[in-house]
């Protein structure tokens, strides 16, 4: 039986970026963007629940992001995963990897003991493959990154295959560890049907503060009760149920800072045109080869 | 905001008691760094036997080593390698630490940072030293570091302004090497290594490593394929032309997310920088994470069926047709010319 905890990231679809998307400060407003699953999160809890296929046990999701990560949430319930954890609040805006695996590393801390972490390698809006390694340098246990295949997992040891550079390697390691994984690790399985009916009414806080706004006869409370009652409430932790502390969060908590961004601009080109005639073809290749360029 | 030295490190990546071009191109580029900021380059061999590599990094541009030769540190470990290179830091402070973007750097780079606190940026294509205003305060020779983001529309300047250690990681290729003709061999500072149970945590039982089979930084003439290709049948052109001319094959992320080429092939941003004499784009539109990778080409050939598309901005020849009757007619007319 094996506890896994999965990182996972609600992204931009980062192939539909436009100019009136980005703020002033150099960061994009992912409220106006098209929102996905991080693919490679996805791979990850695939790994983690074939780890509980296999082995039993537990798996948990957890985000870090604005209220409308919860839909990544549900597809976590969807997909199979036992409990899911929003972890959001204002003051974690803004907030790069350094930010972002302190109050990670601090939830999974009040989330409780575990024998695996699994994230994907990378994000596709920030693509730094930081996140991982820096939530399991703060969590004080070991890493393995870029993971190709479990091998097996007893006696509280796993032993996996790992990529490196210009080949791979076989590793063992004693449980907890964090492992990141890459795309072509497994095959996210399909949502079953029966979890989507199931867990489609799951609900986040700021969903049932939603709910109840300018609704007399509703209460935050009760109705939190009411979710959880039904195992749908998506517990979601804040500041202050974290106790962190705030220099270290967000915007405020994070070293790197976007000083400048600039659009890509292309220059009209100063090309010469080539006709794709044999013609046209022939001149270009004569002036290579006058330039002992081709030979 | 504590005082550090105006130092730059370059973490010296070593498999097999090799070096990894990367970390020389980050020497080279990091002299240019610590002349601007008046510190020294220090060079961090982490490793067993691997005395003489600290001495070649002198060629590069360090002015000095830090050594840490122990058996237990022979193969790259992450507790111990970045348990080891942080207490450094923290030890030393230097301004600025530089990783290669390899699977070792990011798989390092990360927890050195997160344990040092510090700023760290991935995948730079460009770094520089700059005085900055930034939120209305002055900030003098920080590093710039620069890099596409969010799909490649758009190219960010990341700062560290308030902390004093700036790190980042570049990709091979990116930075160029170059051996210093005069240089000095500076000081060798052995560090000691004890070694932690701890350490023995992650145990590598097996290791298996390929060469590479392509060296397309060495490539004079590289016929490059994207996603315009359509089909790995048609890809098959690519590698005709490349056979005629004498060049190598490679294509863009996306043609190797298609599959028509593997990864080692790659060119950009996550693959491979080259800087050959020419370089043909076939079915390439020429995002920015390509662009990166072949801009400095001595000469660019585009062949696209899109007359807008970007790659087109890059190129000194531009051919607008579908590079299924282009590159018949190219191989043809040269096989003729030749004759």
């Amino acid at each position: 039986m094996y506890h896994s905890i999965v990182l996972v990231k609600q992204v931009p679809d980062t192939a539909n970026i436009t100019g009136n998307v980005m703020q002033e400060d150099g960061t994009v407003n992912r409220a106006k963007l098209p929102a996905v699953f991080n693919h490679e999160d996805k791979v990850a809890l695939e790994i983690a629940l074939q780890i509980k296929d296999t082995y039993g046990g537990t798996v948990s999701a957890i985000t870090m992001g604005p209220p409308r990560a919860s839909d990544i949430l549900r597809e976590c319930l969807y997909m199979g995963a036992d409990r899911v954890y929003l972890i959001s609040d204002r003051k974690f805006a803004g907030a790069d990897t350094l930010a972002t695996s302190y109050v990670l590393s601090e939830a999974i801390k009040k989330i409780g003991a575990f024998d695996f972490i699994f994230a994907g390698r990378q994000a596709i809006d920030g693509d730094t493959a930081q996140v991982g390694p820096q939530t399991a340098e703060k969590l004080q246990i070991p890493q393995i990154t870029y993971v190709e295949e479990i091998r097996s997992v007893e006696n509280r040891t796993v032993t996996a295959k790992r990529k490196i550079d210009g080949g791979f390697e076989i590793v063992r390691c004693t449980l907890p560890v964090l492992l990141t994984v890459v795309k072509d690790t497994a095959e996210p399985r399909s949502f079953k049907a029966k979890r989507v009916m199931a867990y489609k009414g799951a609900r986040s806080l700021m969903e049932i503060e939603k709910l109840v706004e300018g609704n007399s006869l509703l209460s935050t409370d009760a109705l939190v009760n009411e979710y959880e009652s039904r195992s749908l409430f998506i517990r979601t932790l804040t500041m202050d149920d974290l106790k962190l502390d705030a220099v270290r969060c967000g915007v405020r908590g994070s070293p790197t800072k976007v000083y400048e961004v600039d659009s890509v601009v292309l220059s009209g080109g100063e090309h010469e045109h080539v006709e794709p005639t044999k013609a046209g073809i022939g001149k270009l290749i004569d002036k290579l080869i006058e330039d002992h360029i081709l030979g | 905001m504590s005082l550090s030295s105006n130092d730059v490190w370059v973490f010296i990546e070593q498999r097999s008691g090799k070096a990894a071009d990367v970390s020389f191109e980050l020497l080279c580029k990091s002299r240019k760094l610590a002349q601007v900021m008046g510190g020294k380059v220090k060079s961090v061999v982490i490793g067993h036997q691997v005395k003489e590599l600290a001495e070649e990094t002198f060629r590069y541009g360090a002015d000095e080593a830090l050594v840490i030769d122990h058996p237990a540190l022979k193969q790259f470990r992450t507790l111990p390698y970045s348990k080891t290179l942080t207490t450094l830091v923290q030890q030393f402070t230097p301004r600025i630490v530089l990783f290669g973007a390899t699977i070792i750097g990011r798989d390092l780079a990360p927890r050195v940072a997160s344990a040092t606190k510090s700023g760290l940026t991935a995948d730079c294509t460009d770094l520089r030293i700059a005085d900055v205003t930034y939120l209305r305060k002055e900030y003098k020779q920080l590093l710039l570091q620069i890099r596409p983001a969010f799909g490649g529309n758009i190219i960010a300047t990341i700062i560290t302004p308030d902390n004093p250690i700036q790190m980042a990681t570049v990709r091979e290729g990116v930075m160029e090497m170059h051996a210093l003709e005069n240089y000095q061999h500076g000081a060798l500072t052995a560090i000691p290594y004890v070694p932690d149970p701890l350490d023995e945590i992650v145990e590598v039982i097996e290791q298996h490593r390929e060469e590479n089979h392509v060296n397309l930084k060495a490539a004079p003439i590289i016929v490059s394929g994207g996603y315009g290709m359509r089909t790995k049948e048609n890809f098959r052109l690519i590698h005709e032309l490349a056979h005629v001319l004498g060049g190598e094959v490679a294509g863009s992320r996306a043609a190797v997310d298609a599959g028509f080429i593997p990864h080692e092939r790659q060119v950009g941003q996550t693959g491979v920088t080259v800087r050959p004499k020419l370089y043909i784009a076939v079915g390439i539109s020429g995002a920015i994470q390509h662009r990166a990778g072949m801009q400095e080409s001595n000469k660019i050939i585009a062949v696209n069926i899109d007359p807008d598309a970007p790659i087109f901005s890059i190129s000194h020849y531009g051919i607008v047709g579908d590079a299924m009757e282009v590159l018949p007619r190219f191989i043809e007319v040269y096989k003729n010319k030749l004759k």
